[in-house]
Parts: structure tokens; C-alpha cells; sequence
């Protein structure tokens, strides 16, 4: 029961996110929209509550399971991926690699700069 | 009445939403068990196996993606709540979130744009077509998010789920190995740069080697998600990447 509750209030939010998106013109898809009100909630109501745990812990310790379907996708652009293999490849893992790299050199950098820890209270 | 063979009853079965979520667990968890099996190798990684499983088993079999996706919609409808799901561990890391938020902040916008006009400017350089190059603009974000962007700026969504995908996994697999070589030990800044990068699938990969970096990582994504879909239509606008 509890799980099936978690579940219920993440489908709400998900649909309230969606909802204001169409509503409101939000250049955001509305999953995203639903996290952010999801964790303002949690910020107000200071805590997440068993069957939310459980629900979201199942869902996200099997997160790689749900990009399965849309990879699989690949066989319907097997065309275009083996035209333009070059570009896609040579973007594909620079681009990752220096985002990754920039990403982490910015945060060490800042936070050098700005004097904060970031190991205190583990 | 004629007795059914079996390339008929596939026919008619491979049309059935049952066979595509049954074949997408089946492939998934044998490719789990093969990458615990290794060691957790980063090769290994269980979305490239059971993919590539999955591609070859329905080439094989003559059965369209489409009519695949008649049951790995049901997984792939859950992105969608996995999402919203984000909201809990990055509540737990409220407290590193309100004392990182100015470091995190700067790292985002730079991550999110380096991301997005690196990608562009290579598939540019290296001849890609237009859409190719605004279909890899929003890769290093999780897929629902991405293709939302991507229909807008003009790419082609399904063609950008599958970088998303690709994206991921050259993230994880190639992660640990960078953050040895740029010395960085601290689980908070590699989840973040791999949250960033790598939206869900180094998420995944990430909540493998500690739950710290798994939190940040998932911190992240989700606060990438966000910057990208607001920045990056206007990054590409402001510099003239859109034609």
C-alpha cells in the first residue's frame, strides 16, 4: 500500500507539471516542472515520508532499465548514424568528455574561490 | 483451419504489447546479471548490452520497432515519474545544496553551455547536417527532457533519444577513468560533473560506486534538465547555431 501511494503522488505531480506546462507556456517539460514541485513540497513539508521513499527508491535504482526502449530506437536511424558516423561519434564522446571535464573544473574552481567545503558534515 | 507454425504465432505475438515489455525485462536483467558477473565492468554497461541484444533478436526476426514499442512504451512511460522521483534525493542533499548552491550554480551554466555548443560546433565542423547537429545539442540530458527540447529547436526527437542514450553510456563508461586521471576524489564534485554530462544513465552508474555521488549526480541531472531547457534554445540563438 505504501508503494502504491508513493507512486499515486509521483503520477500527481507528474500530471500537475504537465497540466501547468500547457497551461502556462513553460519552456520545460512538464516531468521537470512536477520534480521542482515535488521537492518545494518536500522543503515545506520538511520530510519524504515512507511510501515516497520506497517508490522512488525503486524507481531510481532501476533507472537504466527505462532508457532501454528509446535505445533500441537506434535501429530505425541506423541510416543517418551510418552517414554521418564521424560527426556523431567525434561530438558525441568529446563533447561528454569536456562537459564533464569543464563541469568538475568549474565546481573545484568556485569553490576554491568562494571558500566552501564540501566534506564537513559526512 | 490450417495448424499455426511458429513464424505465425510470432507474427501475431510480436504485434502484442506482452512480447516487447517481456523480451525488453528478459534482455535487461540477463545483461544486469552478465555486468555483475564482470565485475562491473564499465563495458558492460547493461543499457548496451541489452540493447544491442534487443536490435540484433528483432532484425532478426523481422519485427519493426514500432511494433516493439507497443510494450517498451510501458517502461519507457515510466522516465517520465523516475523524473519527478529525482525530487526525493535531492531533497536528502538539501543541506549540500544550500551550502554549494554558488559553486554548483556556476559549474551548471558552465557544463550546460559547453555541452550544448561543443556538440553543435563538432558536428558542424566535421560536416553533420543541420539537424543532426541541433538532434545532438541536448544530449547530456535526461531523455523526455531532451526530446521536449529537441522537437523545439527543430532536431529530430527520436533521433535525439538515442543519443541521450549514447551519451549516457560514453559518460559511464568513460567517467571513472577521467576523474582518476584529473585527480578529483571527492564523490560531490564526480557526481556532479557526471550528473551533468550524463543525466540518468551516469546517474545509474554513479549510485554504483557511492550513494553520495549517485545523489549529486541525480542533483545534477536534475538541475541540468532545468537550465537546459530554459538556456539552451537561447545559447543557440545567440550564437547563430540555429541555421
Amino acid at each position: 500500500m505504501k508503494f502504491l501511494n508513493g507512486v499515486t503522488l509521483l503520477l500527481i505531480y507528474q500530471l500537475i507539471g504537465e497540466f501547468s506546462v500547457l497551461l502556462l507556456r513553460i519552456p520545460v517539460p512538464g516531468p521537470v516542472l512536477g520534480m521542482i514541485l515535488l521537492f518545494l513540497t518536500l522543503m515545506l513539508r520538511k520530510g519524504s515520508g515512507e511510501s515516497l521513499d520506497s517508490a522512488s527508491s525503486a524507481l531510481l535504482s532501476h533507472l537504466s532499465l527505462l532508457f532501454v526502449p528509446a535505445g533500441v530506437g537506434m535501429m530505425v536511424h541506423f541510416d543517418r548514424i551510418a552517414n554521418e558516423w564521424l560527426p556523431i561519434s567525434v561530438a558525441l564522446v568529446l563533447s561528454t568528455v569536456l562537459t564533464m571535464a569543464v563541469t568538475a573544473a568549474a565546481m573545484l574552481a568556485s569553490r576554491r574561490v568562494f571558500g566552501v567545503r564540501v566534506q564537513e558534515d559526512d | 483451419m490450417t495448424e499455426p507454425d511458429l513464424a505465425t504465432i510470432w507474427v501475431y505475438l510480436s504485434a502484442s504489447p506482452l512480447s516487447g515489455l517481456t523480451i525488453t525485462l528478459v534482455a535487461y536483467s540477463l545483461a544486469y546479471r552478465l555486468y555483475l558477473f564482470a565485475n562491473s565492468h564499465p563495458l558492460l554497461n547493461p543499457v548496451v548490452t541489452a540493447v544491442t541484444v534487443l536490435i540484433i533478436f528483432l532484425l532478426a526476426t523481422d519485427t519493426p520497432y514500432k511494433d516493439y514499442f507497443e510494450g517498451g512504451q510501458f517502461v519507457h512511460f515510466l522516465l517520465g515519474p523516475a523524473t519527478v522521483a529525482l525530487a526525493v534525493p535531492l531533497y536528502q542533499q538539501c543541506s549540500s545544496l544550500k551550502r554549494l548552491w554558488l559553486p554548483l550554480l556556476i559549474a551548471l551554466l558552465a557544463g550546460v553551455s559547453v555541452g550544448a555548443l561543443s556538440s553543435v560546433l563538432i558536428a558542424r565542423v566535421l560536416g553533420g547536417s543541420l539537424q543532426t547537429q541541433l538532434s545532438l545539442a541536448p544530449k547530456s540530458v535526461t531523455a523526455p527532457v531532451a526530446m521536449g527540447i529537441s522537437e523545439q529547436i527543430g532536431g529530430l526527437p527520436s533521433l535525439t533519444a538515442v543519443l541521450v542514450v549514447l551519451t549516457g553510456i560514453t559518460g559511464a563508461v568513460l567517467g571513472s577513468k577521467m576523474f582518476e586521471l584529473m585527480r578529483i576524489r571527492d564523490d560531490a564534485v564526480k557526481g556532479i560533473a557526471m550528473g551533468v554530462a550524463a543525466h540518468g544513465i551516469g546517474t545509474a552508474r554513479a549510485f554504483q560506486i557511492s550513494p553520495k555521488m549517485g545523489a549529486f549526480s541525480g542533483l545534477a541531472m536534475a538541475l541540468s534538465a532545468f537550465a537546459t531547457a530554459l538556456l539552451l534554445p537561447w545559447l543557440l540563438e545567440m550564437f547563430d547555431l540555429l541555421n
